[in-house]
């Protein structure tokens, strides 16, 4: 069921990061769910490529019906998908269009996540001494501050903007995985081939970045999947809550315009269960895939 | 007992720095903090008074240890809007979301307990494939939007509970302990709880699940085994008991951090609590408010990693024993 964990020992010759990246790329194939994560990615990375194509109509234009009157609260039908909103707006075009600022939060709050807390746990790890108490110190804080109560006031105070809700998001999810991989930066150290290396005189940049961070490599992608839906359920969160981008089509804002506009007590659920379907497949896909990884690269990491 | 001070300064050092955190960031922020509260038709005296009330008029490190020594005492200002000491108001919807928070956890873990422990002894039926996959669904998706889903199917649909609040308009109680303790409370608690509580079973369910697996392999599952006990007693008595204790950690845990993410669940439930308030106060800009709220979820935060700290080292000897020597 589970591989052992061998490190990816770096071949004697040529660049340690292909065979790495090679076993990271052949690895879904092995496990089901990272596959099948992977597939879900895949699927919403190429709707919001086509948006434009799939759903052709303005997500925010209000549209009329044929007889000139305002197509509000059209129930889902062959000319709307989805139905329309109260004020006449297209709900399958919010949907389509909301993936794209999905993904935008998603995947620039996992990069920022991702290599604030490589570089942070390379350093801290290898380095250790006041640099590493000093760090880890900082991530003691920053988990310390209650995650959407912070999110709220930094985005309430410094202004409706998405790159505020992925900045907020980022202050407080490096941490965590800063603190895993400078764990596994501790073990990797003392290995006889980074010994081997020091002996023979490699610098510590070197021995860092060509021998440790390889293998640090699928740990931050573990942490970049689920940094990608923490992101979008926190950009859903803010924006429900009435503090998100007004000038954005998300999931979150079509969420928050179906509950204020009362599409709950008029039963209009092709309106607000979608995005939140929508909300959980992303997620989950980063949860199978972290999953996929860890039993694959670290099975002892499983099921934290 | 060296130990548990360690641990007690270094969750007060955390909770200070996030005090002085979010001191700064209130006042950096763009506009004075008594713009939106000020009155246009106020003239020049005016506004200082006002400023000298609010203590605004004082350089920034000395509004800070002000500040710092009326937290000491329980005092968290002074409302801008509802012009009444926020610690009475946080007072007042603080038990509130206390009970929400409990009740939906202890629910949480009951179920996530059992559930977890019977997914692990059915391991590699068809069961234990669809639901693991089932619960991951629980714990992705977002809490508010499964409340809304609730809501729209068993209050505005079958019309089975209130919509929101935590009471029915016209209705009087002698004090707030009668009023909590009435069946009208319970009935505007449930849906809430029964959001909450699906939002927060997966983890319990899940650590339960993965512990009995593992403990299920340890030498004294199988000495159990060898002694030919029954299967049933194997399971409930020598496995799930030490299978347990990471759970009950994070319990305490889902406590404090629970309380964050009720801000979305106190909101769409209309629930008169501490996240709710926070929103509101930052909505309006209400900066002493807003700090006031912040920070007694902060506390409850602080306070329930000590209490997991403690309780990590009280259940499990090895930790205890395995620093000190």
């Amino acid at each position: 069921m589970v591989e052992r964990a061998e490190p990816i020992a770096p071949a004697r010759t040529g660049f340690p990061l292909l065979p790495v990246l090679r076993r990271m790329a052949a690895m879904p194939l092995k496990d089901p769910f990272a596959f099948t994560g992977l597939l879900i990615y895949v699927l919403f990375v190429m709707v919001a490529l086509l948006a434009d194509q799939l759903a052709p109509v303005d997500p925010l234009e209000i549209l009329f019906t044929k007889t000139g009157k305002l197509a509000a609260n059209v129930p889902p039908g062959a000319e709307f998908w989805l139905g329309t909103t109260n004020l006449g707006r297209d709900i399958y075009a919010q949907l389509v269009h909301g993936t794209r600022s999905a993904l935008a939060v998603g995947l620039s709050a996992a990069i920022i996540v991702s290599t604030v807390g490589t570089v942070v746990g390379l350093v801290s790890g290898y380095f250790g001494g006041a640099v590493d108490a000093v760090l880890m110190r900082i991530a003691d804080m920053a988990l310390s501050l209650p995650f959407l109560p912070f999110v709220i006031v930094l985005t309430g105070f410094l202004g409706a903007d998405t790159s505020n809700i992925v900045l907020a998001v980022a202050l407080l999810l490096w941490p965590n995985s800063a603190r895993v991989i400078r764990s596994q930066v501790l073990t990797l150290r003392e290995r006889a081939y980074v010994e081997a290396a020091r002996v023979t005189g490699a610098s510590a940049s070197r021995i860092l970045f060509v021998h440790i961070a390889p293998n640090i490599l699928p740990l931050s992608f573990v942490y970049a999947a689920i940094a990608i839906g923490w992101a979008i359920i926190t950009e859903a969160s803010v924006s429900f809550l009435g503090f998100g981008d007004p000038d954005s089509v998300s999931w979150g804002m079509m969420l928050q315009d179906a509950f204020s506009s009362q599409a709950l007590s008029r039963g209009q659920y092709a309106w607000f269960v979608p995005p939140g379907l929508c909300i959980i497949l992303v997620v989950v896909a980063g949860f199978f895939i972290s999953r996929g990884y860890e039993e694959v690269f670290m099975p002892r990491l499983r099921g934290r | 007992m060296k130990l548990i001070l360690e641990r007690f300064v270094h969750n007060a050092v955390a909770l200070l720095a996030v005090i002085t955190i979010l001191f700064f960031m209130f006042r950096l922020m763009p506009g004075t903090p008594l713009a939106a509260f000020i009155n246009e038709n106020l003239n020049a005296d005016q506004q200082q008074a006002m400023l000298e009330q609010f203590g605004l008029d004082k350089p920034m490190w000395q509004q800070y240890f002000i500040y710092l020594g009326n937290l000491l005492q329980g005092e968290f200002g002074l409302s801008f809007f509802q012009r009444r000491s926020v610690t009475t108001i946080l007072l007042e919807v603080l038990p509130n979301s206390l009970i929400l928070t409990l009740t939906s956890l202890i629910i949480a873990y009951i179920f996530g307990v059992l559930a977890g422990a019977w997914l692990a002894w059915k391991r590699g039926s068809w069961i234990e494939r669809a639901a693991v996959p089932a619960v991951l669904a629980t714990r992705a998706a977002p809490e508010f939007w499964i409340g809304m889903v609730l809501l729209a199917l068993l209050s505005f649909n079958a019309g089975w509970f209130p919509s929101g609040g935590a009471s029915s308009p016209g209705l009087a109680y002698a004090n707030n302990w009668q009023r909590i303790a009435s069946w009208d409370y319970v009935h505007h608690l449930a849906l809430p709880v029964l959001t909450l509580a699906l939002y927060l079973q997966g983890l319990p369910l899940l650590l339960m699940r993965s512990n009995m697996l593992e403990v299920m392999h340890e030498e004294f599952v199988t000495m159990a085994r060898m002694k030919g006990f029954s299967e049933w007693r194997i399971v409930i008595q020598h496995a799930a008991r030490n299978a347990l204790l990471p759970v009950v950690t994070a319990f305490a845990l889902g406590v404090g951090l629970s309380m964050g993410g009720n801000v979305v669940i106190e909101t769409v439930f209309s629930w008169p609590g501490i996240g709710r308030l926070l929103v509101q106060a930052v909505s309006v800009h209400d900066y002493p408010l807003a700090q006031g709220a912040f920070l007694m979820i902060a506390l409850v935060l602080a306070l329930m990693n000590f209490v997991a700290d403690l309780l990590y080292m009280v259940l499990d000897p090895r930790v205890s024993h395995g620093r000190k020597g």
